[in-house]
Parts: structure tokens; sequence; C-alpha cells
């Protein structure tokens, strides 16, 4: 449930929080101006990418190649600045 | 009846023989005068093994709370104690297990707070925490000090009260000074302290997040649900100290009351002096005034209900206060005012500043009070604003 | 395969496991969320965290929701060294009572600079000098960032902060950055190591080595913040390593008082490289950065020497 939501009866005692890694569900890709495009031709699946993003939202997909959660990727462009193979470019968000 | 063996203890012994015989896991403090005697009686009997704990010397008071609150946290039974200077090092510290809701237990042994540096007793380092959300009750003698520890246990680590508790014992006073007193076995004591188990502690098999950021969105709820939670400990801890009455013998009550059943004067009073002060009600009673004492032993929660119902006959009620809350007079007179506010009929109050920085406060000391408080009172029906008074001051 | 390419496919014998969950609020390049990252794998489960106030702290922890996959703890500011002593405590008292079994549980202290060198040095003293089992790890971005970029001991010389800033008679911060690496070494604990995210295999190595050996472990790491040093945020990791590159922030490790060079460079990239990406140092005139390519060199000498390095 949101924060907002809650009433003071719907606390832990203590105001613990329970659920490990809850806050996964909060949405950070909202925060983007920039969003990583991949050409894959020239990947070396290294996993430069996925070892460097702060966002831990760079996953590998079935065939090995790297693939950013953009649900949470804020665009910092870390991963396009230190692909070894310039496979990834970071292109404008526009508007939908 | 009270069972066990009479035993001439000073009050810090008889505090660490409760800590001992609950069986804390840590103990974590700071050396500060006069709580001294408590650690280091600690240090022995974990030294000797008579106490299995961990003795964590700490660099600070903020430290040793800090400690408390770790080991609290992790699911240890805890202990600390500090006084004057120390407990307002620990003050940041010490909002953390109310609000955590872990019942960490301390003893403080009361001291008045720098400028001028002063190791003696009064209570301004007692007031200066008045809002930090602890259950805080006050021991009148070592044998109250012992006691009111060990129900500080029991009350704190129940489950639907899971507070901090604090015992407040006169530094040097109490602490410092032998005195007979009934000494339980340690299997009775055992006895009357359940295993301690939080619902939730830090654990790596179920993982929890403890202490986080409260942004405005929620920050009151919060506030809201540890008000009310602390509200209720006001019953747990009566229905507590009638349970060690049950089994020890001797019965506390949030508020004492001495030769009250017919009195219209009342003293009130904190601490160890509530012993001078019932010597004064005797002689006060033999020169033919009504007299009566009352001593505050829970302080936190407040215990309105039964302080009104204490007063409700008084006509002139006589607050000694060993702090001065600056620029406001006495703290605990400004407190009881304030709770009997709403009432229609309630007494005069009148509120003294005394026995400071370990300054005695005699007999004749109480006896003064009341006869200067007639006095005030007249000066209140012509009209005339009255002062808060400090008393034994050479001009 | 070349050499090059054999070292660069490393990062795919990382654990996959995040037990920093994805979801947290820090700034978009934020090094320290990526040291938390890295930090995090090399903890595994099998932790207790106790958070200092701070950046990460806020940003993991907003109520009702928590970033964290393992048991973490936040309580104030300068108390870590404290907290989790008490937690060290409470696990070897409840064993050795028989109330918890005994497990392979670590005690993990993390703060930032402000709460490590300035605020929290005295708790953290303590917990060092007590030997308590943990390790302690210093996210230093080097300066107050939560509270908007103030100057903390740990600020390096010439960088602007908004309480170090620059004037007709200010060139930003004026003392030279407090060595707290050196400060616990001094307590003599078993393991002292700098470390930074833009080597993150050495990083996670140094983690696991503090939390494998028995006492205090203190792993200082630096952590680009490129909302406070004023770079853009992809420049993270190449900041980092250009740090160490020059020899600003080099990788070490002081083990049982021995102290091993994690990487040397037989030359030193000139500080300037460094500097100049990054708009906090902007201001400084040639002179100064001569004066700080000096002292890094110094400095370097210094560690070179004490590593028995030629």
């Amino acid at each position: 449930m949101s924060g907002e939501k809650l009433g003071w009866k719907d606390l832990e005692i203590g105001a613990v929080v329970t659920e490990p890694g809850s806050a996964s569900a909060y949405k950070t890709g909202d925060w983007r101006s920039e969003r990583p495009v991949r050409e894959n031709e020239k990947c070396i699946k290294c996993g430069i990418c996925y070892i460097y993003c702060p966002e831990a939202c760079i996953h590998e997909d079935e065939e090995g190649y790297f693939e950013s959660d953009l649900y949470y990727c804020k665009g910092c462009g870390i991963c396009a600045h230190e692909c070894p193979r310039d496979v990834i470019k970071m292109v404008e968000e526009v508007e939908e | 009846m009270t069972k066990g063996k009479i035993v001439g203890l000073e009050g810090s012994f008889a505090v660490a023989e409760a800590v001992r015989m609950v069986n804390a896991d840590v103990i974590s403090a700071y050396p500060i005068t006069p709580q001294t005697h408590i650690v280091e009686r600690l240090a022995e009997m974990v030294a000797d093994g008579e106490l299995d704990a961990e003795f964590i010397c700490v660099e600070s008071e903020h430290s040793a709370m800090s400690a408390c609150v770790g080991a609290s946290a992790a699911g240890a039974r805890v202990f600390t104690c500090s006084a004057g200077q120390g407990l307002e090092l620990m003050h940041e510290v010490l909002y953390i297990p109310s609000s955590m809701r872990l019942p960490v237990v301390a003893v403080v042994a009361n001291r008045a707070l720098s400028a001028p540096l002063s190791v003696w007793c009064d209570h301004s380092d007692a007031m200066a925490i008045r809002d930090i959300g602890w259950i805080q009750m006050f021991a009148e003698n070592n044998q109250q000090a012992f006691d009111l520890t060990v129900c500080a246990y029991r009350v704190a680590e129940d489950k639907e009260v899971l507070f901090p508790a604090m015992v407040h014992l006169d530094g040097f006073y109490l602490s410092h000074v032998i005195e007979d007193m009934v000494m339980p076995d340690d299997k009775e004591v055992t006895g009357f302290i359940p295993e301690y188990e939080h619902p939730f502690v830090l654990d790596p098999e179920r993982p929890v997040s403890m202490g986080c950021y409260g942004p405005p969105f929620i920050y009151s709820e919060t506030k809201k649900a540890q008000e009310v939670a602390f509200e209720n400990t006001k019953s747990k801890i009566q229905e507590t100290w009638k349970e060690f009455g049950d089994v020890f013998g001797r019965h506390y009550s949030p508020v004492e009351k001495y030769r009250m059943e017919d009195a219209r004067i009342a003293l009130l009073t904190m601490g160890s002096s509530g012993e001078t002060a019932m010597l004064a009600v005797e002689e006060l009673r033999e020169e033919g005034k009504d007299a009566g004492l009352i001593s505050l032993r829970l302080w936190r929660p407040f215990p309105f209900k039964e302080f009104r119902d204490a007063v409700k006959d008084v006509e002139l009620l006589v607050v000694l206060d060993r702090a001065i809350s600056s620029g406001m007079g006495g703290p605990v007179c400004s407190e009881v005012k304030s709770a009997l506010y709403d009432k229609r009929k309630k007494p005069n109050i009148v509120g003294f500043i005394g026995g400071l920085g370990g300054r005695d406060i005699p007999v004749k000391g109480f006896k003064y009070m009341v006869n200067r408080a007639l006095e005030k009172v007249k000066a209140i029906e012509r009209g005339e604003e009255i002062e808060t008074e400090m008393i034994g001051i050479r001009e | 395969m070349d050499k090059e390419d054999e070292e660069l496919f490393v990062p795919r014998l990382v654990t996959t496991e995040e037990n920093f969950a994805s979801g947290h609020r820090a700034c978009v390049g934020c090094g320290e969320a990526l040291a938390v990252r890295h930090v995090c794998k090399a903890l595994g489960k099998d932790v207790i965290i106790v958070n200092a106030t701070g950046c990460i702290e806020i940003f993991s922890s907003l109520l009702p929701q928590t970033s964290w996959r393992v048991a973490w703890i936040h309580t104030l500011f300068e108390n870590v060294g404290a907290v989790v002593s008490g937690i060290e405590a409470a696990y070897k008292a409840r064993v050795r009572k028989g109330k918890i079994p005994a497990t392979a549980v670590k005690f993990v202290g993390f703060a930032g600079d402000g709460g490590t060198s300035d605020i929290g040095i005295q708790a953290l003293s303590g917990a060092m000098e007590r030997g308590h089992n943990f390790l302690y790890c210093c996210f230093d971005n080097e300066a107050y960032m939560n509270t908007g970029i103030q100057r903390s001991s740990s600020t390096p010389y010439g960088a602007w902060t908004t309480t170090a800033p620059v004037g007709k008679k200010s060139i930003g911060q004026m003392t030279w950055k407090k060595n707290m690496p050196e400060i616990a070494v001094a307590h003599n604990i078993p393991y002292v190591a700098t470390a930074c995210p833009s080597y993150p295999f050495d990083l996670m190595d140094k983690v696991k080595k503090g939390i494998e050996i028995e006492g205090p472990a203190y792993v200082h790491i630096l952590s680009v913040c490129p909302t406070g040093w004023r770079c853009p945020p992809n420049l993270s990791i190449e900041l980092g390593r250009l740090a160490v590159e020059t020899g600003i922030f080099p990788l070490y490790e002081v083990i049982n008082g021995e102290y091993r060079l994690s990487f040397d460079f037989p030359e030193l990239k000139p500080v300037r490289e460094y500097m100049k990406k990054q708009g906090r140092f902007r201001h400084l005139t040639e002179d100064v950065i001569e004066r700080i390519q000096a002292r890094v060199e110094e400095e370097y000498l210094k560690l070179k020497e004490k590593a028995g390095v030629k």
C-alpha cells in the first residue's frame, strides 16, 4: 500500500518494515530523460554495463545479452559510457 | 508479608542485584558520578561469572544508549545507567528506543547539571528528559530502587508494552547510602521475569528494516501509534505492580499517599525527600495542621486519574521541585497545575524550588514550605501574584 | 579472445543476487548507491547492517517501504560504531546463553564520510578499540551531500562546497582531506582497506576479507557524487578510476599492519585530468592545482614506502 493511504493502525510496532525489498515497487524509471538503446550486434556479452549499474536494473536475457529494465533505469548513462564496444547509446526520452 | 532476607545495601548495589537477578544479556555503560557504584558492581559480577552478560565499556553515554538500542534490537535484555551530564549526552538517543519500541531498561542516579559543576543530587537531569517517551518511575529508598528495577523489566518487555523504562534514584542520597532492605531469592525474581521475546528482531533469517525514514505523509501516523500505545502502558504498569505485591509483599501505586485520608494540606515530592517530608507531616499534625504527603512514583506516563483522585479533597497543595524550568518555575509544579486545570474543584497550588545540587532539605524546610504556602494562599485570595520561591538560599 | 577481453567477462561471474533492491531513490548516476550494491553482493544474506543517517538511509528506507533484503537498522547519525557493538555483543551473549544457535552472521556498519570522519568518529574509534567483530564501510562522497553539499573533514583541498564556497578570499575547502583509513590503521585493527566501485572486483574482494577476518575491519570506499561534485552522472565510474590513477585515492590494504598496494602505477596521471571534469574544482588556478599535484605525489610516495614498493 502506498504510504499516503496508511492509517496509524496499519503500521507495525515501531514502524518496522517487514517485507524485504518492498521499495522495488517504486518506479524510478519516471525520472529518466534519456534512455539506453542497444545495438546488440556489437555486444560481446561482457557484463560491464551490468556490474556498473547503480540501479541494479540491467539483467541478462536468455541469449546472454544485457537489457535495462526501464521501470527502474534513471538514464544516468554509465552503461553507455563504460561499454567497451559502444553498444549502448543514450537517446532522449520523448513524451508519448 | 515480605519474603527474603534482610540485608544492608547501598542503592547502587541494590540495583546491580536486580540486574543480576533478571539475568541481563548486555550491559553498556559509561562511568559518571554518582552512578559509578552500579557499573562497578555489575562489572565485578560479570568478571566473577555471577552474571553471564556482555559488558561493553563504551566511550560515552551517547554510545552507551546506542549500544543498548542495538543489543535490544538484536533480541537481548539490556541495561545501562547514567546521571546528570551523562544523561544529557544520551539525550538524543533516548528517543530512539521509545519510538522504535525497544524495551531498554535504564537507571539514573539523579544529579544536578553544570555549570557550575556539581556531582550532587537534584532532578534537573530527570526534568530535562520528560518528553522522551520512556516509562519513568521514581524510587524513594533502596528497597524501591531494587523493586522498581525488577518491575521495569517486567513492564518494558511485556508484549503489550514494549517501551523502554527508566528508574530514577537520587544520587548519593540513595546510590551511596546503605539501608536495610529485603532481598528476595534469585528464583523468585527469575520466576517473576519471563523470557524476553520481541516480535521483531534483527535476524538474517527473517530480515526486517528498523528505523526507516518518515516523511511528512507518514511521520504523524507513527507518532500517533506510539502515543496511543504509550498511554495504554498505564494499566500494565499497575497490573505488574499488583502482581509484584502479590509475590513479594510490597505494593506500589502510581501516586503514593501518606496520611492523606483526612488531609487538607498536601506536600508533593518525588524521590528520596519523601521520607523527610513524612517526618514533617508528623510534626505538622502534632501542631494541629491536617497535612499529608503525596509522592509521584510514576512520572511517565503521567498518572492523571490517580493524581486527581489523590488531591480531590485537598485545599492546599505544596509542591517541591528539585529542578528549575528556567523562566517557568518548577517543572513538576507546572505539570500538576496543568493536570488539575480542567477540574472545577481544585486546591491552591504553591510551588517551591529547593534541594538543588545536593543541598539537603531538612524537616524544618518542609514545615517552612507549608507555613509559607499558607501565607501565600492569603496573598492569592487578595488577588496578588505569587512567585515560585527558592528555599534555603542565603541573601 | 585476447587477454583484455577475458578480463572484460569477469562481471558474468558475479552473483546476480541483489540484496539492495532496485527502486531506491539515489540521485541519477550515484556512485554511492553502486558501491552499496557491490558491498551487498559481497556480504550476502547472512548479515545485519547498521546504517548511519545520510544519503543511503534516506534513499533506501522511505516508509512504508525498504530497499533492503537483509536485516537492517538505522537509528542516528553518529552512533553506528556503538549500535553495531551492541548488536555484536547481543549475539555473543545470546549464543553463549543458549538462546540462539551460533551462525555465520556478520555485523556491518555503513556511514558516509561525515558520519565516519566527523560526527561518528568517536563511536567508531570506541568500537575499533574494543575489538568488536564487525566490518565498517565508509562511503566517502567527500561532503555532506544529503544536507546539500556542505564541507566535511573528508572534502578535498580546493573543492567548492556550500559551506566552503569560492570567494574573493577563499578557494573553497582550505584544509587537506582527513586521512581516515590511517586513523583506522592507528587502532591496530586486523584489516583496513580503501576501495572504489570503479574497481568492483577489488571492492568485493576487500569486503569479503573484511567480514571473514576476526575483529574490526574498516573499508573506506570513494563514492563519486555527480550532484555534489558537479559532474555529468555518466562519469561516476570514470572519475573513480581517475581518482585512483592520479594517486589522489590510492587503493591499498593494511592486513595486520602490513601495507599492500592493490594497484600500483609507475606513472601517475596528472591530477588535472581528474579535476577538470568536476565543477567543484573548476575555479582552481594552475598554482593551486600544482600544489595539489605535489601533495598527492608526496602522499603517494609515503604510501609506497609503507608498502615496500620502490
